[in-house]
């Protein structure tokens, strides 16, 4: 199934909650609601013609402001995009899926319990941008030291000082 | 010096058993003694952070044979070896580490810093936030070797130099002179 099967199928099932369809040559995508995305990604998982069985990666990206997104919309503040990406090893199909979350309060609930692996993708996202995933059994830094301050993957991160004794820029 | 002595060393016509070299005595100083020892024996700490790691291990496998500078006895402990070999990308969180390693090792250690990232950061220099941008900021470093990563030869040179640095080391000799002193 390709992802405008894919996206009539879902537009179906959760209606406004499914945003957009980008139809790129390399890489289409479905953009959804962040709110329902739990919901969606267990229907992705559960349905017996989807059947995404493997979550190949899961990723953040953090847009400034004024850039066009896929239904056309011109953003005017600056936002989290989280991407996912999926694989049926049953079906053999692929699909890119992301979600938009504000820059203020960024949080989205986990898919953990969905696929396990997600555990630690989650916790890459967040270790790089700071968004919160609800529901991740354990949510701590992955990459950088427990202790380091700023979110890194950010555009207007500015390198610590100083990390313990060791300076940190050049 | 005792006419016996002087027969060992001049008579070359000497019966064996009677000169100098028969006798298996050598005459040097303790100091070169123990650096001859110390510089022929380096034994390194098992120890690779990243593709630096891989040259290093090239080099003590047998194309490159560190063992032919008695340098090739990789140790897993800190605590038996006396180089460590800081083979590739230095991230501030094993910094923390790298430390407390070399902390663990024992007295007299040597450090070399090999390839461009754990000499100054390398190609993380500018925009590596989370790279250490030299391992001498942590820990001293007594020879530096250049490359991205280091060929086996660059890292024998540096091997090299240490052992050159070793020897001329004179630990017995200070320390007498400081007992004297005090």
């Amino acid at each position: 199934m390709d992802t405008n099967q894919i996206h009539s199928r879902l537009e179906k099932k959760f209606g406004s909650a499914i945003i957009a369809l980008e139809e790129v040559k390399a890489d289409p995508y479905i953009e959804v609601s962040a709110d329902k995305i739990f919901d969606i990604c267990k229907y992705l998982h559960e349905d017996s013609e989807l059947l995404f069985d493997s979550l190949v990666c899961l990723s953040g990206v953090h847009y400034l402001p004024t850039h066009k997104r896929a239904n056309g919309v011109v953003v005017e503040k600056p936002l989290f995009e989280i991407v996912y990406h999926f694989f049926s090893y049953s079906h053999k199909h692929k699909l890119t899926m992301k979600a938009v979350v504000s820059l203020d309060d960024p949080k989205i609930q986990s898919v953990e319990k969905i696929w396990k692996g997600a555990q630690w993708l989650e916790r890459e996202t967040y270790d790089m941008f700071g968004i919160k995933f609800i529901g991740n059994s354990d949510l701590r830094r992955i990459l950088c030291p427990d202790d380091w301050e700023g979110w890194p993957l950010k555009k207007d991160y500015v390198t610590q000082e100083m990390y313990k004794h060791m300076r940190v820029p050049m | 010096m005792p006419q016996i002595m002087k027969k060992m060393i001049d008579d070359p016509n000497a019966p064996y058993g009677e000169h100098i070299e028969d006798q298996n005595i050598l005459l040097t100083t303790l100091d070169k003694l123990l650096n001859w020892a110390r510089s022929g024996s380096v034994w390194p700490f098992t120890f690779g952070l990243a593709c630096c790691a891989i040259e290093m291990m090239a080099t003590g496998a047998p194309k490159f044979d560190l063992d032919r500078f008695g340098a090739g006895v990789f140790r897993a402990t800190p605590r038996q070896a006396d180089l460590m070999i800081v083979a590739g990308t230095v991230t501030i969180k094993m910094a923390t580490r790298i430390e407390r390693l070399f902390a663990q090792m024992p007295e007299p250690k040597y450090v070399i810093s090999m390839g461009a990232c754990a000499t100054n950061g390398g190609p993380y220099w500018q925009h590596g936030y989370h790279v250490l941008k030299g391992v001498d900021r942590v820990i001293p470093v007594d020879v530096y070797v250049p490359g991205c990563p280091p060929r086996p030869e660059a890292l024998i040179e540096g091997i090299m130099l240490l052992q050159k640095k070793m020897s001329q080391e004179r630990w017995v000799t200070q320390k007498y002179s400081k007992a004297q002193k005090a």
